[in-house]
């Protein structure tokens, strides 16, 4: 009744040969059924959500949008694969991640100001979230990725189907851009709906993953951007 | 037992917060399951996945209102891989469901009523064929006139009563009507100011598709693997329609990606029992997004009629309003939630005279329930509205007008209910208007309305200032008995706690798990929602609840269990328990050197404790509307500030300020993360959500169609102050913070819209064509020509 066919899939550095896959399945339902790889979600199946961002080599992609078919003879890294204090690896040859904004906006971060410093001077917000920022922080296990380290002490999680393509994204925006302005950041991850936190704990932990990253220097990332 | 009763039945020792080495509630602790989610080891309700599992798919009508003439599944059946196919004919016991009125089939028989209901399931080897073979079923239909104008039954504005009164049966096609009727309904304000105002259908578009996983089992009952919001309430409707009894079908709370109201009502899990059931094997179903926005109930869209009357110096006299619901095609909990807009039409004020009515109208538009905020969302953008016309008519600055109106402890409500408890109607008023303002606008186009299209035009940007206040109950109303249950039960050195109140992402997890470590004074806790035969109702995570009600019984089951080790532990020291205290996992003696460590309490076994908890009664409301029908209130007000490029219609929301009452802070990070996240899906519907219906069809069934908003989107959000003035009767004092965010935000960023174009903007969400066509109320013709 359905068309099948065999392929071969590298995930997170792991050869994957598969049997009698429909040729219609996505990488998305090939890594969650097949593989039990479940780390990557389905919000929405149709490349709206981010939440099934997975990196293809060194491109970041909702993989409900890529045959499964189509992924043989590329490296797949999806959440289960950021792990450790590494950054995935990045090459000079890389194709550079496709960006729909001009560089003339994303270029010379600071030139914009932060729309918190733009208040800072008169706002007091009652509850010193930096603090607990670093409380929560000490309570994440030490050997977590920076950037999942960051979301959890951050409180950017609730019902958390979002975070894992959210991780993704901002691993990825900090690979080439290790320091974003808020605009950079925002517009990194606008491709992934949240609909639980409103994005502000979100923002808190892009922060956190960017000063996380600069104190491991082993994942200190050159910007590519300012080569 | 009430919450009083369990505060007497502790005992009282030497214990203050002071000596725990782990004090928690009020402070921060790192969600439990923070670290599962982020690695994506968390199992959702969709990432289940068990031996030989079939994948199931529904049918659905695609008419709003029809006859079925027939259905075929033979060609469904015959197709290789398929495992089940099921109708109507197939349902064993009840084949009606609904959380107020069993008035929905479980498959449509000889009529459909909208578009989206459910007609046939299947369960197939891989899901491709599943969906071939539902595509497969062949239904033919004899269309019949369908009922989409909810004011053919109820008009909202009283003057056109007589016109559009339909002849349809009222009795059948109201869910409820309520009137309100308080005070001197013959008193005229010296100023009067009326208006007619619409709010569209938004969705809960929670991130985790409905789905779930159902395994049959040998004692021929069934388990369910689900994500819901009330694992004991959708049990039981299951299993009457299974004809099992409730101990047969076992529902275990799996990952819940949000829910936001959308997962109160049965969705698939009868349809995946009844497959696994006919099919001997396990089946999951996921949803995709289109089959989630059709399949789950949504926020009743909601046209009201107002007219407030106030002396010149502005106190209130009389509100008079009536607000109709398109409740859809099925009740859900219509009832409940006109309910709700009625008592809170008149908004946090102090208002002597009152006639209010509400209808929940039947149509052939998709059923439309419970979504965070519950009726006090529509109610809050009229009379906000309201009170801003109300200032302009006086020529009163709008927060004074809220000021000198507000409602406070000792006040007499609409409904008649004396309001005890806090109140700070005045405070969440002043703390978020005196916000600080943000000083210019941004010269990057990514943060101008419009966003990464880049089309406004800096030198026509208008900036405006919103505000709005609004309200809600907390717990459930009218007479309802929404007890939750928890156990505590010590293990040789850990606590568990068993409740059954449903994660959504909220963090009751993190609550439960602080209030533990304060009782026992120990990191070695754990918590678990059972499955449905292990531990009691804990009620719905809903109408913020769950930190009163579920916080309430987890902290006495857990006082209990202190209560008993003490006890025990004061027989073998043959001491009073009053000279014992906890400290970091072990019983320790005033004034002695003597511990004991929890482990050496059960050596003989397990000990447990068990709480069913309940808040005070309430009371159904009267003919007139009149009676103490609600438990307790919370109160928030938003501040917004818009930039509007009023040539093409864009808005963007740049700021958001508020002041949120709160009772008690218990969890700060989390309590910030409610309040950004309802706020931001009030600026959802005031700006971009809305399900488009037409001729009964939902026209924008995706996250293509249906935005909401993005981190491009979002406004920068401040919280002014948090107010923390105790709630007598509420666990530690604390008030639900859910829903109060989505509430005023909507009318604050349409009164800053408003105040930036002068545009009336009596709907929401506010569309470009609102704000661009307003000012001359010219109106594109069908052929796009302006008249
Ligand atoms: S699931 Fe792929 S973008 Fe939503
Ligand atoms: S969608 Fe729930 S945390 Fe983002």
């Amino acid at each position: 009744m359905v068309a099948t066919l065999d392929i071969n899939l590298k995930v997170n550095g792991r050869d994957y040969p598969l049997k009698d896959v429909w040729i219609g399945e996505s990488l998305l339902y090939v890594l969650r059924e097949r593989l039990g790889l479940s780390g990557s979600k389905n919000a929405c199946e149709q490349g709206e959500c981010g939440s099934c961002s997975v990196l293809l080599d060194d491109t970041l992609v909702c993989s409900c949008l890529v045959l499964a078919a189509d992924a043989e003879g590329v490296e797949v890294t999806t959440v289960e694969g950021i792990e450790g204090t590494d950054m995935p690896s990045q090459t000079e040859t890389a194709t550079p991640s496709s960006r729909p904004v001009g560089d003339d906006l994303l270029a010379a971060p600071g030139s914009v100001p932060h729309r918190h410093d733009a208040l800072h001077s008169s706002y007091q917000n009652p509850v010193d979230t930096e603090r607990i920022e670093g409380e929560l922080l000490q309570a994440t296990p030490p050997d977590m990725h920076p950037v999942k380290r960051a979301f959890a002490a951050a409180g950017a999680v609730q019902c958390g189907f979002c975070t894992p393509g959210l991780v993704m994204a901002v691993t990825d925006l900090l690979r080439h851009n290790p320091h974003p302005s808020e605009l950079d950041a925002r517009e990194a991850i606008s491709g992934n709906l949240c609909r639980c936190t409103g994005y502000g704990r979100i923002f808190a932990a892009i922060r956190l993953a960017e000063e996380l990253v600069q104190q491991s220097p082993n994942l200190r990332a050159p910007s590519r951007r300012a080569q | 037992m009430t919450a009083t009763e369990v505060m007497t039945t502790t005992i009282e020792t030497g214990t203050n917060r002071q000596e725990l080495t782990t004090p928690t509630i009020g402070a921060n602790i790192l969600r439990p399951d923070a670290v599962d989610k982020t690695e994506g080891r968390f199992a959702f309700s969709s990432d289940l996945w068990a031996e030989s599992m079939l994948w199931g798919k529904i049918l659905r009508s695609p008419h709003p209102h029809a006859r079925i003439v027939s259905i075929d599944t033979t060609k469904a059946l015959n197709m290789p891989g398929v495992k089940a196919v099921l109708t109507w004919d197939d349902i064993p016991g009840n084949h009606f469901f609904g959380l107020e009125k069993k008035d929905q089939p479980v498959f449509a028989h000889d009529v459909v009523r909208y578009v989206g209901e459910p007609i046939a399931a299947v369960a197939a080897t891989h899901p491709e064929i599943a969906r071939q073979a539902a595509e497969a079923i062949e239904v033919s239909y004899d269309p019949l006139p369908a009922f989409l104008d909810p004011e053919e039954i109820a008009p909202a504005d009283p003057t056109v009563d007589s016109t559009r009164r339909s002849r349809r049966d009222s009795e059948q096609d109201i869910f409820r009507h309520i009137s309100i009727r308080h005070g001197n309904l013959d008193v005229q304000g010296e100023v009067q100011v009326e208006g007619s105002y619409e709010v569209g259908m938004q969705d809960q578009a929670f991130m985790g598709p409905e789905s779930g996983l159902a395994i049959p089992a040998s004692d021929g009952g069934v388990d369910l693997y689900i994500s819901t919001q009330w694992l004991h309430v959708d049990r039981d409707q299951i299993a009457a329609c299974l004809a099992l009894p409730p101990e047969l079908v076992r529902l275990h709370l799996a990952g819940v990606g949000g829910a936001f109201g959308a997962r109160e009502d049965i969705t698939l899990q009868i349809h995946l029992c009844l497959l696994a059931l006919s099919s001997g094997q396990p089946v999951k179903i996921v949803f995709n997004r289109q089959e989630s926005f059709l399949g789950h109930v949504h926020r009743h869209p909601a046209r009201m009629w107002y007219r407030h009357h106030a002396l010149k110096d502005g106190t209130l006299v009389k509100v008079e309003a009536r607000i109709i619901l398109d409740g859809g095609a099925y009740a859900s909990s219509s009832p409940a939630v006109i309910a709700n807009a009625a008592c809170f039409a008149a908004g946090p004020y102090r208002v002597p005279s009152a006639a209010i009515d509400g209808f929940a109208v039947r149509t052939n538009n998709p059923p439309c329930g419970a979504m965070r905020g519950f009726g006090a969302v529509q109610a809050c953008f009229g009379y906000e509205t309201q009170m801003d016309k109300l200032a302009s008519a006086l020529d009163m600055d709008p927060i004074e007008l809220r000021l000198k109106n507000a409602l406070r402890t000792g006040d007499t409500f609409v409904t008649g209910q004396v309001l005890q408890g806090s109140i700070p109607v005045a405070e969440v008023i002043k703390e978020a208007a005196s916000a600080p303002l943000p000083p210019h606008l941004l010269d990057n186009p990514l943060a101008m309305p419009g966003g990464a299209g880049r089309c406004s035009d800096t030198t026509k940007l208008r900036r405006g200032i919103g505000f709005a206040v609004g309200f809600k109950n907390l717990l459930y109303s009218e007479g309802f008995d929404d007890y939750s249950t928890a156990k505590c039960r010590l293990d040789g050195d850990t606590i568990t706690v068993i409740c059954a109140a449903v994660e959504v992402g909220q963090g009751f997890i993190t609550l439960a798990h602080q209030i533990a470590r304060d009782v026992f004074d120990t990191d070695k806790i754990v918590f678990s929602a059972g499955d449905t035969n292990e531990v009691g109702s804990a009620g719905s995570t809903s109408a913020s609840r769950q930190t009163w009600m579920s916080g309430g019984a987890v902290q006495a089951a857990c006082n209990r269990l202190r209560d008993r080790l003490l006890t025990m532990a004061a027989e073998e020291l043959e001491v009073s328990p009053h000279q014992l205290y906890i400290k970091n996992g072990r019983i320790v003696s005033s004034g002695t050197s003597v511990e004991i460590p929890f482990e050496a309490l059960s050596v003989n076994g397990p000990i447990e404790e068990f709480v069913e908890y309940h808040h005070e009664p309430t009371y159904l409301l009267d003919d007139n509307g009149q009676g103490d029908a609600h438990v307790s209130f919370a109160f928030a007000a938003h501040k917004a500030i818009v930039d509007v490029d009023p040539e093409l219609g864009l808005v963007r929301v740049t700021h958001i300020s508020t002041a949120q009452d709160v009772g008690k802070v218990l969890n700060p990070i989390q309590l910030i993360g409610q309040i950004e996240g309802g706020t931001m899906q009030g600026v959802g519907l005031a700006t971009m959500e809305e399900l488009i219906v037409e001729n009964g069809v939902v026209k924008n069934p995706s996250f293509t169609d249906y935005l909401i908003p993005t981190a491009l989107d979002a406004p920068d959000i401040y919280i002014a102050s948090l107010i923390e003035q105790p709630e007598p009767g509420a666990p530690f004092g604390a008030k639900g913070v859910g829903e109060p965010p989505a509430i005023s935000s909507v009318p604050a960023v349409v009164s800053a819209i408003r105040q930036a174009t002068g545009a009336p903007l009596t709907r929401v969400p506010v569309r470009p064509q609102d704000i661009v066509f307003s000012a001359d109320n010219k109106r594109p013709t069908a052929d796009g020509v302006l008249k």
